[in-house]
């Protein structure tokens, strides 16, 4: 409880900020209408005018809400302008390369805490291939996989958001293996356990909390990939595509509307694996 | 065919070389530690070169390594103009505004304790947003040239620093506080001689996080609009012509600027933070 005011007090400084930032870029665009008519209109006068315009430099929070409301309940979920549609075909690429970028990621950690060359090889690369702006690889990777015959655009969406997902899980996987001290392995070896039985009950476990964290930053980062995903390949389907369209057809609002879908879909999504995580360490008896 | 088994075979040689060399003692000096990875890295190369050379892939699908150097050695000109537009122009610039914003508002906001608690929150949900889907909307407020792309990397980069910056404000233990209180130190020679040197490590990880950040926002930003020169505009107009060597260029040269920023980062860090412990030993 003690959070929540202040959360509120700042959500709600965003919204007045907001607001006069509206009514302050949207101004201009009634001031010409009014010249252009030969009239000359109050700031008063003004200040309405820039809560509805058609073709907002920037929509007011309300009209945004609408638009959202319009693009989510408005219509049937299977239609093209509804964002729950749009909304669904991001998810699936971005739930698809998040689970490959977690294989990948969990992969390559067990080869390199078990062996040092590919720690030593493979380790600076993986870091260096972070610095790389993925989007600049996006373009080519969906024309690649045109050419060599791959069907569907969800593919290539979703390589490119497990390029981005599976460094988080990749690091944090690596530290959270590598997290059980020199007594507890010694623990082990005084049971006589196999490698085998080191990983599944000494290792494994101890992994999970940094697995966890790692995966909150990995689902943020796997719906970022599958947005800039959509942008290059001319999709027509997906949140980015609805971004794409929104601004070569100069639709201020839709743009707005699909922002915030991709907004509230990354708040969800945290929420689900934290959800997970709870209910995982639950059960395997940790004190919440 | 020979092309294709003496890649395999060079691979497995080198692979054999780096196992021998990662458990040996030379693996523990300097050398060492730069020639492993540097030789994974050239059998890579070689490998693509043999596969692509040896299967007889189509340029236009994957060109080899040696064409890619070449096309950098003959167009070096148009990529540097590139660079210019969008790394220094867009990223850079952006870069400053956006992490000096963020160091700023986190000590504003660090004097009032309630707007901290409100702000860490939203900060840290926001952080975790798909920001670049504002990069459409800046390109509409801000025109096609580089202010839009700078525009977008500022707001990409805020957060994540602000986020690291207000966590290494409060980095300082009580004691240490008080032993300044002791001395009567005013709130400002607090701030520079404990706070914000005690800040520097998580000032470093947000700046770090934030290097990798401002690429992709330029980059993305161009998709929406760009004047003709720029490293995202000549990715996708060279994938619309097939043109995928240039289009490795570019990747290549956008690979070299992102590891050379963040190593000035890096090097900077080691600098300023030599007394924290992940820079020693």
């Amino acid at each position: 409880m003690s959070r929540a005011l202040p959360v509120l007090t700042v959500l709600g400084l965003l919204l007045v900020v907001w607001y006069s930032a509206s009514v302050l870029m949207n101004a201009q665009w009634v001031y010409d209408q009014a010249e252009r008519a030969g009239q000359t209109v109050t700031f008063a006068e003004v200040i309405p005018q820039t809560m509805a315009q058609e073709r907002p430099l920037l929509p007011p929070p309300h009209q945004v809400a609408a638009e959202l409301w319009k693009g989510i309940a408005g219509q049937k979920v299977t239609s093209k302008r509804s964002l729950v549609y749009h909304g669904f075909v991001t998810l699936q690429a971005t739930m698809f390369g998040f689970a490959l970028g977690i294989v990948a990621g969990v992969a390559l950690a067990v080869s390199i805490v078990y062996s040092r060359a590919m720690d030593m090889s493979v380790m600076p690369w993986a870091i260096i291939s972070q610095t790389i702006p993925v989007v600049a690889l996006a373009p080519m990777i969906i024309v690649l996989s045109d050419r060599i015959g791959i069907d569907g655009k969800m593919i290539p969406k979703a390589i490119i958001a497990s390029y981005l997902s599976f460094f988080p899980v990749l690091v944090s996987m690596v530290k959270g293996l590598r997290s059980p001290d020199s007594m507890q392995l010694d623990l082990l070896r005084t049971y006589g356990a196999t490698g085998a039985q080191n990983f599944w009950k000494l290792r494994l476990p101890a992994s999970l909390p940094y697995f966890f964290a790692a995966l909150k930053v990995a689902i943020a980062a796997a719906l970022v990939g599958a947005i800039v995903g959509e942008l290059p390949s001319g999709a027509t389907e997906g949140l980015g595509a609805r971004m794409l369209v929104g601004s070569q057809f100069g639709r201020p609002l839709d743009m707005w509307a699909a922002l915030f879908a991709a907004a509230i879909l990354a708040g969800l999504l945290i929420v689900l694996v934290g959800g997970v995580e709870r209910a995982l360490r639950r059960r395997m008896g940790v004190p919440a | 065919m020979t092309l294709l088994i003496g890649s395999v075979v060079f691979w497995a040689l080198a692979w054999m070389l780096n196992v021998r060399l990662a458990n040996a003692r030379f693996a523990r000096i300097r050398l060492g530690q730069i020639a492993v990875p540097m030789l994974f890295g050239l059998t890579i190369l070689v490998v693509w070169e043999g596969v692509v050379r040896g299967l007889q892939v189509p340029a236009v699908i994957l060109p080899p390594p040696s064409a890619i150097a070449a096309k950098i050695a003959t167009s070096l000109p148009i990529l540097w103009a590139d660079v210019v537009q969008t790394f220094f122009k867009g990223a850079v610039a952006g870069y400053l505004i956006g992490c000096g914003a963020a160091f700023v508002v986190a000590i504003l906001i660090d004097r009032s304790p309630f707007l901290q608690r409100g702000l860490l929150p939203v900060g840290n949900f926001v952080a975790a947003l798909p920001i670049v889907g504002v990069a459409p909307i800046l390109v509409m407020w801000f025109g096609f040239d580089w202010h839009s792309k700078a525009a977008v990397v500022v707001i990409m980069v805020f957060f994540p620093v602000l986020v690291n910056m207000v966590a290494g404000l409060a980095a300082t233990e009580r004691m240490q506080r008080d032993l300044m209180a002791t001395y009567s130190a005013s709130y400002w020679q607090t701030l520079l001689k404990l706070r914000l040197p005690a800040a520097l490590p998580f000032l470093f990880n947000g700046l770090k996080i934030a290097s990798t950040l401002a690429l992709i926002g330029a980059i993305v930003a161009e998709f929406f609009g760009s004047p003709i020169v720029g490293m995202g505009f000549r990715i996708s107009t060279e994938v619309g012509r097939l043109g995928l060597d240039m289009v490795w260029a570019e990747i290549a040269v956008a690979a070299l600027a992102g590891s050379a920023f963040y190593g000035l980062i890096v090097l900077v860090e080691k600098r300023m933070t030599f007394w924290h412990p992940s820079q020693r030993g």
